[in-house]
């Protein structure tokens, strides 16, 4: 089972891997095999293609929205058709793309490998999920053919719900059905890594890739259902006319803010923690290190779900809410900033005394580290309510809210990708092109969005079609960085597709990574392991000290026991429950 | 070029400074930790780089000390930045100093309406004396806007069906950027303005041409009381409110600022927010030894007569409000009093500007 490598490759260059024989991918190749199955690396690809296909929408209304933004009046597009452009670039991203991205894709194909399982507690709930998620799509897509909405993702009352003549009502019953497609998900990982984790498998034992996948699922359950049924209420008041949120109905439109951001304060965390997760995972691997502080991580992202759940207020500062409750709003909003700090300095000191290979995975992770760093300090100027006062609703915010949606949610997704990507498709990448464009993304996206926090401070307001002309400058820089970051984006989905077609065989463990899912083949069959396998070793068995060593002696001698049948506690219970 | 990429908004404001100053210490804080974990992660990247000769014996995989260390710095900054920010947002969300100049503002897609106590109504635009606190009471017609001046540092959204309100004292004369903050619609973009801030005598000679600098003959503005009276009559408000008529309603002399006991035994301030509840929906807070005689005037009166009879209730009130006094150009400019009325009957000076009053029907 040892590998050949060269030094400078993370690859086993010059040899070649035969494909293995029976793998999720070659099990049937009917369109009903995929359409109908129940296997959660399948339904994974299928969630990979469709989340890419609203990525790349979104995407596009982005280039859209820059390409208008380098002129204070704007090129070629009508007010109102700007407005559904940054609507449809916010619905498409936030509620199609980054919410189910990793939990969806990443998550869907790696929790039940990574804590040893078959499949996934619910495989026919798990299908359903991908169902309701295209359904929510399709109808997405139908209101955006059909024109559109105006109302930005946020669908503010009473613009939404009493003046808006646009397509709202059909948007929200699509963003509605994406959220049962969550749910779906989130009970789904939460009972599975409950019930299905391996012999041997502790909490503690657990990737912090699952802990994240935990928490996230968590806020999810909580959370769904809150926006759902706001959202449902403004269709409600839209459709017939009964006063929730208008005060001409005798309604409270800041109310809909209360419900909304209860939910959607604690999704940016949906967003963010399964990048954690990735970032763990990665840092971890290319250091040949154990995580540093390993429980501390894990703590800290319970830490975060929970005090995620109470921040909500914070995005109301400027509305009639009262000044105490901003106060206390703001507090907290200041304590949840030390768990994530809490993350950040044990990712980097998990380097120390590592073994640093800086692979495109790793340059993705540890651009996500920079990036969200970033992101995450300057929330605090949103945190603290003075400052929030003059930049909440600006530039400023929106920078803010990319450096951590698109800093640091898309790199933990992409690194991810990356990373995983031998293990799903079976496929090895070029190593070149992928560290370019992980520095292109980097760049690109520090060029597109630093620009933002200053013309956000002068006083930029957001969702802005004109502007006065003494932002150009800086709107025209954000639009050439937006170019960069472009590129960026797309070269991958090149060099990947590519890599299906002409790719080079990856072996099983291409980064003698320790995880459970690299002790299956790549790709895995269908029901994940030959026989179950018993973890007797702690998550992140790494050893940095002779990293040639570490290369080939990264199989666990407990695996090659499970392989030749051997029942390495020696108390009969191989197979067994915990 | 630098010309091109101003670093600063201008800081127009007495919050300007203080605001920015917590801006600052924040960025200090921003770019010691980024350069802390940046250099760090360089460092460590190079140093431990696959294939070099760095020590890596006894590695470290965790610390409780480190944790503790690299736990307790960010929150107790986290907490003393909380506290010096909070002071500040207390003070700008706070009370206005006494002596105000009151300002009324009303949002609508897509334009803002500024109303001076002294009549003067302005446009998407705003001028304002320097160096005197000017508080602004607002509300939305249709959906929520937010009033929004980068250079003073103050936002506040505009909410339909409450009063929100915001002060600030501009401190250097200028030409200043008024912005929506809040989407609200197609032309959401151009829902802006200018403030223009000016030196006393400038501004004195604003409000003597109300608020037309070159046409000195236009006819003067009508103050917001004396057009609150007007609507008080017109709609026959005194047959039940005057405080010598028939008693079916409570008297509304000296009534504004005083605390009202309900009838469900609850009380209530008769601030802003309760007049104008008490005119839209009078069913939810009857005043306590009265029957529910009067009818809702949603849809009947705009928000802008709200605001009238609003300015006219407080003339009447027990104390000389920080507003009304607030203008005094306006006895010498408008042809009106100012109303320092004391308690009892509505000022019968007030009718002299315009049209004759009919009382009652």
């Amino acid at each position: 089972m040892s590998y050949q490598t060269t030094k400078d490759t993370p690859f086993p260059a010059k040899q070649t891997f035969p494909a293995p024989k029976n793998t999720y991918l070659n099990a049937a190749s009917t369109v009903k095999s995929w359409l109908l199955t129940g296997d959660h690396k399948r339904i994974a690809i299928l969630y990979l293609i469709s989340v890419s296909f609203f990525f790349a929408l979104g995407g596009l209304a982005a280039s859209i929205i820059r390409l208008e933004l380098t002129s204070p009046k704007g090129h070629f597009l009508e007010h109102e058709t700007y407005n559904k452009m940054f609507s449809a670039h916010g619905i498409f991203m936030v509620f199609l793309f980054l919410i189910p991205s990793i939990p969806a894709v990443l998550g869907n194909f790696l929790v039940p490998l990574m804590i040893g399982a078959k499949d996934l507690a619910f495989p026919r709930l798990n299908l359903i999920s991908w169902y309701l998620y295209t359904t929510a799509g399709g109808l997405i897509l139908l209101g955006m053919m059909r024109g559109g909405v105006d109302t930005g993702w946020t669908f503010y009352t009473p613009y939404s719900s009493m003046y808006s003549n646009t397509n709202v009502s059909l948007m929200i019953v699509g963003i509605f059905i994406a959220g049962f497609s969550s749910i779906a998900t989130g009970i789904n990982f939460i009972v599975t890594i409950h019930t299905m984790r391996a012999p041997g498998m502790t909490w503690f034992r657990l990737p912090l890739f699952i802990w994240a996948q935990y928490a996230t699922s968590v806020i999810i359950v909580l959370g769904t259902p809150v926006v759902a049924i706001t959202l449902m209420l403004v269709v409600v008041e839209r459709a017939l006319g009964i006063g929730i949120f208008s005060p001409e109905l005798g309604g409270d439109p800041v109310l809909f803010q209360h419900l909304f951001w209860f939910y959607s304060h604690p999704a940016v965390y949906i967003m963010i923690l399964p990048s954690m997760g990735v970032t763990s995972e990665i840092i971890s691997c290319f250091s040949r290190k154990r995580i540093f502080g390993y429980s501390f991580i894990a703590f800290s992202t319970l830490a975060i779900a929970v005090l995620g759940f109470l921040v909500w207020g914070h995005h109301m500062f400027v509305t009639s809410q009262s000044m105490y409750s901003s106060m206390v709003f703001s507090i907290i909003s200041f304590l949840v900033a030390v768990p994530s700090a809490i993350k950040v300095f044990n990712w980097t000191a998990t380097i120390y005394k590592g073994s640093v290979e800086l692979s495109a995975p790793m340059m993705y992770a540890l651009g996500f580290i920079g990036l969200f760093t970033i992101g995450g300090l300057t929330g605090l100027y949103l945190a603290s309510i003075a400052t929030d006062v003059h930049l909440t609703d600006t530039y400023f915010v929106v920078a803010h809210f990319h450096y951590v949606m698109v800093g640091g949610a898309l790199s933990g997704f992409l690194g991810g990708i990356h990373f995983w990507w031998p293990k799903i498709t079976g496929k090895l990448y070029d190593e070149g092109w992928a560290k370019l464009a992980a520095g292109l993304t980097f760049i690109g996206f520090n060029l597109t969005f630093f620009p933002q926090f200053m013309v956000g401070f002068l006083g930029m307001p957001r969702r802005y079609h004109f502007y006065p002309e003494e932002f150009q400058a800086y709107h025209v820089l954000s639009s050439a960085g937006a170019s960069v970051l472009a590129l960026g984006l797309i070269i991958p989905g090149i060099y990947l597709t590519a890599s299906l077609i002409a790719g080079k065989q990856a072996p099983d463990n291409p980064w003698m990574a320790v995880g459970l899912e690299w002790m299956t083949t790549s790709p895995p069959p269908t029901l994940n392991f030959d026989a179950t396998p018993i973890v007797t070793w702690e998550a992140y068995d790494y050893t940095p000290n002779d990293p040639e060593e570490a290369r080939h002696a990264v199989i666990n001698p407990a695996l090659l026991e499970i392989h030749t049948g051997v029942d390495p506690l020696g108390d009969g219970m191989a197979g067994g429950l915990e | 070029m630098i010309k091109n990429l101003p670093l600063m908004p201008d800081q127009a404001s007495s919050f300007a400074a203080q605001s920015d100053l917590i801006y600052w210490a924040l960025t200090l804080l921003t770019v010691a930790f980024t350069l802390i974990v940046f250099a760090a992660l360089a460092f460590l990247a190079i140093r431990y780089r696959r294939g070099s000769k760095a020590d890596r014996s006894r590695p470290l995989h965790g610390s409780h000390l480190l944790e503790l260390g690299w736990t307790f710095p960010p929150l107790v900054l986290g907490l003393l930045m909380f506290v010096w920010s909070a002071k500040l947002f207390s003070t700008m969300y706070g009370r206005a100093p006494e002596g105000s100049e009151q300002i009324y503002v009303i949002g609508k897609q897509w334009m803002w309406h500024l109303q001076h106590m002294n009549g003067i109504r302005e446009n998407n635009e705003l001028h304002i004396p320097v160096g005197k606190p000017v508080k602004l009471t607002m509300i939305s017609q249709d959906v929520i806007h937010s009033f929004f001046i980068p250079a003073f540092r103050i936002k506040r959204d505009v909410v339909p069906g409450v009063y929100t309100s915001i002060w600030f004292e501009p401190t250097r004369a200028g030409k200043y950027h008024l912005f929506c903050a809040e989407y609200c619609g197609t032309q959401h973009s151009e829902m802006g303005g200018w403030i223009y801030v000016e030196e006393p005598a400038e501004y004195q000679k604003w409000l003597a041409s109300g608020g037309r600098r070159t046409a000195d003959t236009q006819p003067l503005a009508t103050t917001m009381e004396a057009k609150g009276l007007q609507l008080y009559e017109q709609q026959g408000c005194g047959n039940c409110h005057d405080a010598d008529g028939l008693s079916r309603g409570p008297s509304l002399a000296g009534l504004f600022g005083t605390t009202v006991k309900l009838k469900n035994g609850a009380t209530a301030v008769a601030d802003e927010a309760y007049i104008r509840k008490s005119i839209l929906e009078p069913n939810d807070q009857i005043a306590d030894k009265y029957q529910q005689r009067m009818p809702s005037y949603k849809g009947q009166i705009t928000e802008e007569q709200i605001l009238d009879l609003m300015a006219y209730i407080r003339s009447i009130g027990p104390r000389p409000s920080a507003s009304t006094t607030a203008t005094p150009v306006s006895s010498a400019t408008s042809g009106t009093r100012v109303h320092t009325a004391t308690a009892g009957k509505p000022n019968p000076n007030l009718t002299a500007s315009n049209a004759a009053p009919s009382r009652g029907n």
